[in-house]
């Protein structure tokens, strides 16, 4: 009998601890494929962070570490020094990264750190519970922000990957949605650009990735992604933001 | 022996580091240790290892979490304020049983508080200021001699401990020069050597001879599993409470007066110990040389028919007195003598005040 | 045995140098020795003032003094603050060069020491400290007459070396 499917080399047989219709879960599975068909799963050591992805270790199986809350690029930055020749990424969420983790991920890009983030936005903070973080949507209801967020309350979304992007150190940021199969098709291959970058020590990259929250949004699998669909990519277009010369 | 020079206190100490096997410096400017990440940015490139300035000290001690778990030997040091900002790497380095070395060249407080010298982070490091149930070895040097003794050693005993090992000094010792001789570098861990000698650092699974990978965390959700991991890591640190604790007891035999300090304090004190001398007053001191563990044994030594009392004296609000008291555990009152906020006091202000401790006890 | 000394005046009139070279010099003797300079924001330019205690046998108990067996003074703040410090039968040394005022005690020996003239007389003022040092190691005796040749040799080595003859008249240039 021919496999038709089996489990993603470099993912464990674990089950996730993700909530059914999130897409977490899409975005661990691509990576672990890309550093698979490079045949550098051995040869990378990953970064977790304080979020619904605390657990990641669990699923992702290869060298891990797991880091307190926003310090995974300061975490991976040391990793980096004292192994120069590993692939090195952080996995971060948006409460993570944009919020209590600004400091570290701005000068890790800053210095041109050589390693890889990818970053979740789903415009909330998803294991405590639903409340707004930086990349919230206007009106978006949490459970910090009940009636909605307003603009006099906590200013617009941060868009982190055009910030991110003005820093000469950042060599390759891609904001990627997973609400769709060509969708996800192109996040893998901005994976792979991104590792190939840090590879060819061309800077530091970061893969954005617009992911749903279907348990804190309050709407069914489906429905969350036509909602990132019409709330989200309007306001987080997608695309490359910026991209190194000389990449091979 | 190797020939003396004469260097300052920040210097030697980063020196010793580097001797004593580390290959790593994360750090921010903060007065007075900042000869440290300057010494370290001229010479950590050129004796094979890396410098590298942090965003502040949150990212510092955040890079020293990856470097070492990655294997890389890593020394790091800050002042009062600063080391408050790495207490939360602290507990993580602790849990996940990750070794470094953390100089605090201390200062006064709280808050900013001032930039002389002061012992008032006794609290800071021998009681922690990360989360949960941990401990790390301090040790509390009274010449520069001693803290480059100490400060080389540290790398391979944190290194065999699996945790982090502290050094606290002060402004003082880290501004002041004196005499010192420096050991023999030591042989360094390159990254080809990590797997060989710390199976349980990150290198990818590639690099391991059993092929298997690393986890390195301090998360466990079920409190079975974390109560068992708190268990066995407070294991170790109760056999290190008898292996590590040291302290130095001065002519404690029918002394009237037994003072204990620590670091540039007991300094003070020996001078002090002269002073009263000369008044035909006899004098000693127990000069605890590792704050945790700190040496209760030490007050067992007490010729407690001639002490009328014991001193606790310090750069701080009576912070170590506490341990002093459990050391003494009732058999004498203990006494206070202080300065805070960046104040040294005389020896003869310290000789002053215990005489009328002494007078108010006869 | 212990000799403490202590060095005060403002940043730039080389404090730190007279304070650092005695302690070289006890080095070279083997003696213990500690040297404590002020430190703090008001560094460059403003006040500026160090410790040295050098012992004859056992290790320096204490880097921090209330009395000193010898005080020099730069200038008239440092004159004003610091010459309550002098033990009784000590010695204060007065930079008359700029000093003008008189100390008050009358039971320690002032030695006014014309630095700047006679470091003019050398071929260069910026010697002044070299010549106040001179004053102090000569008539202390903390170190002896050969270590401070000694020491002045290896600091005044390399781009200094030029200034070496002239510090080294700077030296002897106070009659004590």
């Amino acid at each position: 009998m021919t496999p038709v499917f089996t489990y993603t080399k470099g993912m464990t047989e674990n089950a996730t601890s993700y909530c059914p219709g999130c897409t977490h879960g899409i975005a661990n599975r691509i990576i672990m494929e890309v550093l698979d068909e490079m045949g550098m799963l051995g040869n990378t050591i990953g970064v977790g962070s304080i979020g619904c992805s605390v657990t990641i270790h669990q699923f992702m199986d290869i060298d891990m570490l797991e880091s307190a809350h926003g310090r995974a690029p300061a975490v991976a930055s040391g990793i980096r020094r004292a192994q120069p020749d590993k692939i090195v990424f952080t996995y971060q969420g948006d409460g993570d990264l944009s919020s209590i983790g600004t400091g570290e991920i701005v000068h890790a890009a800053h210095r041109g750190e050589k390693f890889t983030t990818f970053f979740i936005n789903n415009a909330i903070y998803g294991m405590t519970g639903g409340q707004m973080a930086p990349t919230t949507l206007i009106g978006q209801k949490t459970t910090t922000s009940p009636e909605g967020r307003t603009v006099e309350q906590a200013g617009k979304p941060l868009r982190i990957s055009e910030m991110l992007a003005s820093i000469d150190g950042a060599a390759y940021i891609e904001r990627c949605a997973l609400d769709s199969p060509a969708h996800v098709r192109a996040a893998k291959r901005a994976v792979r650009k991104a590792f190939e970058v840090q590879l060819q020590g061309l800077g530091f990259g970061l893969v954005e990735f617009l992911s749903t929250c279907p348990s804190n949004w309050g709407l069914a699998p489906k429905d969350a992604l036509v909602w990132l669909r019409e709330n989200m990519i309007p306001y987080y277009p997608l695309g490359v933001i910026k991209e190194p010369e000389g990449l091979k | 022996m190797a020939e003396k020079v004469l260097m300052k206190g920040n210097e030697a100490f980063a020196e010793a580091a580097i001797r004593g096997g580390a290959r790593f410096y994360f750090g921010y400017p903060i007065t007075p240790q900042s000869e440290i990440p300057e010494y370290m940015a001229r010479e950590l490139k050129k004796r094979g290892g890396a410098f590298l300035q942090a965003e502040s000290e949150l990212g510092a001690i955040n890079m020293t979490y990856g470097c070492a778990s990655a294997g890389g030997n890593v020394f790091i040091s800050s002042s009062s304020p600063g080391i408050a900002l790495m207490q939360e790497g602290m507990s993580f380095l602790c849990s996940a049983e990750v070794p470094c070395t953390i100089l605090n060249v201390s200062r006064g407080g709280p808050g900013v508080g001032g930039i002389q010298p002061g012992q008032a982070d006794y609290f800071q490091m021998t009681r922690g200021g990360g989360n949960g149930d941990y401990r790390i070895p301090t040790y509390a040097p009274a010449n520069i001699q001693e803290a480059v003794d100490i400060i080389y050693d540290a790398p391979f005993l944190a290194d065999e401990i699996r945790n982090p090992v502290a050094i606290l000094a002060d402004g003082m010792m880290g501004q002041m020069m004196e005499p010192v001789a420096l050991p023999e570098p030591k042989k360094q861990i390159m990254p080809e050597d990590v797997a060989a000698y710390k199976p349980w650092a990150l290198t990818g699974y590639n690099a391991k001879p059993d092929g298997k990978r690393v986890v390195v965390k301090s998360l466990r959700l079920q409190p079975e599993m974390l109560e068992q991991h708190v268990e066995m890591l407070f294991e170790k640190y109760h056999r290190l409470e008898k292996e590590l604790v040291r302290h130095e007891s001065v002519d404690l035999e029918g002394a009237e007066i037994v003072f204990v300090a620590f670091g540039t304090m007991s300094r003070l004190c020996t001078e002090a110990m002269e002073i009263l001398a000369e008044k035909g007053v006899k004098a000693g001191l127990i000069r605890p040389i590792t704050i945790w563990p700190f040496p209760y044994g030490a007050f067992d030594e007490i010729d407690y028919g001639a002490t009328k009392a014991v001193i606790s004296t310090e750069l701080s609000m009576g912070q170590m007195m506490e341990d002093v008291k459990i050391g003494v555990s009732g058999r004498l009152p203990v006494e206070l003598i202080h300065r805070t906020g960046g104040m040294i006091p005389t020896s003869i202000e310290v000789a002053e005040k215990a005489m009328k401790i002494l007078e108010a006890r006869k | 045995m212990t000799t403490k000394l202590f060095f005060a005046g403002s940043g730039g009139q080389g404090i730190l140098t007279m304070g650092q070279m005695v302690a070289y010099g006890a080095m070279a003797e083997e003696k213990p020795v500690t040297f404590l300079p002020s430190y703090g924001p008001e560094m460059r330019g403003g006040t500026s003032n160090c410790t040295v205690v050098v012992s004859d046998d056992k290790p320096v108990s204490c880097p921090v003094i209330y009395e000193a067996d010898a005080v020099v003074v730069m200038n008239l703040p440092s004159l004003l603050k610091f010459e309550s410090m002098v033990k009784p039968g000590g010695k204060l040394f007065v930079n008359s060069s700029i000093i003008d005022q008189k100390p008050t005690r009358d039971d320690i020996e002032v030695i006014s020491v014309p630095t700047i003239e006679l470091a003019e007389k050398c071929g260069t003022t910026r010697a002044a400290n070299i010549v106040m040092w001179g004053a102090l190691v000569r008539s202390t005796g903390v170190i002896s007459y050969d270590s401070a040749q000694h020491v002045m040799e290896k600091v005044f080595s390399g781009s200094k070396a030029r200034f070496l003859p002239m510090d080294k008249l700077a030296f002897d240039a106070f009659e004590i």
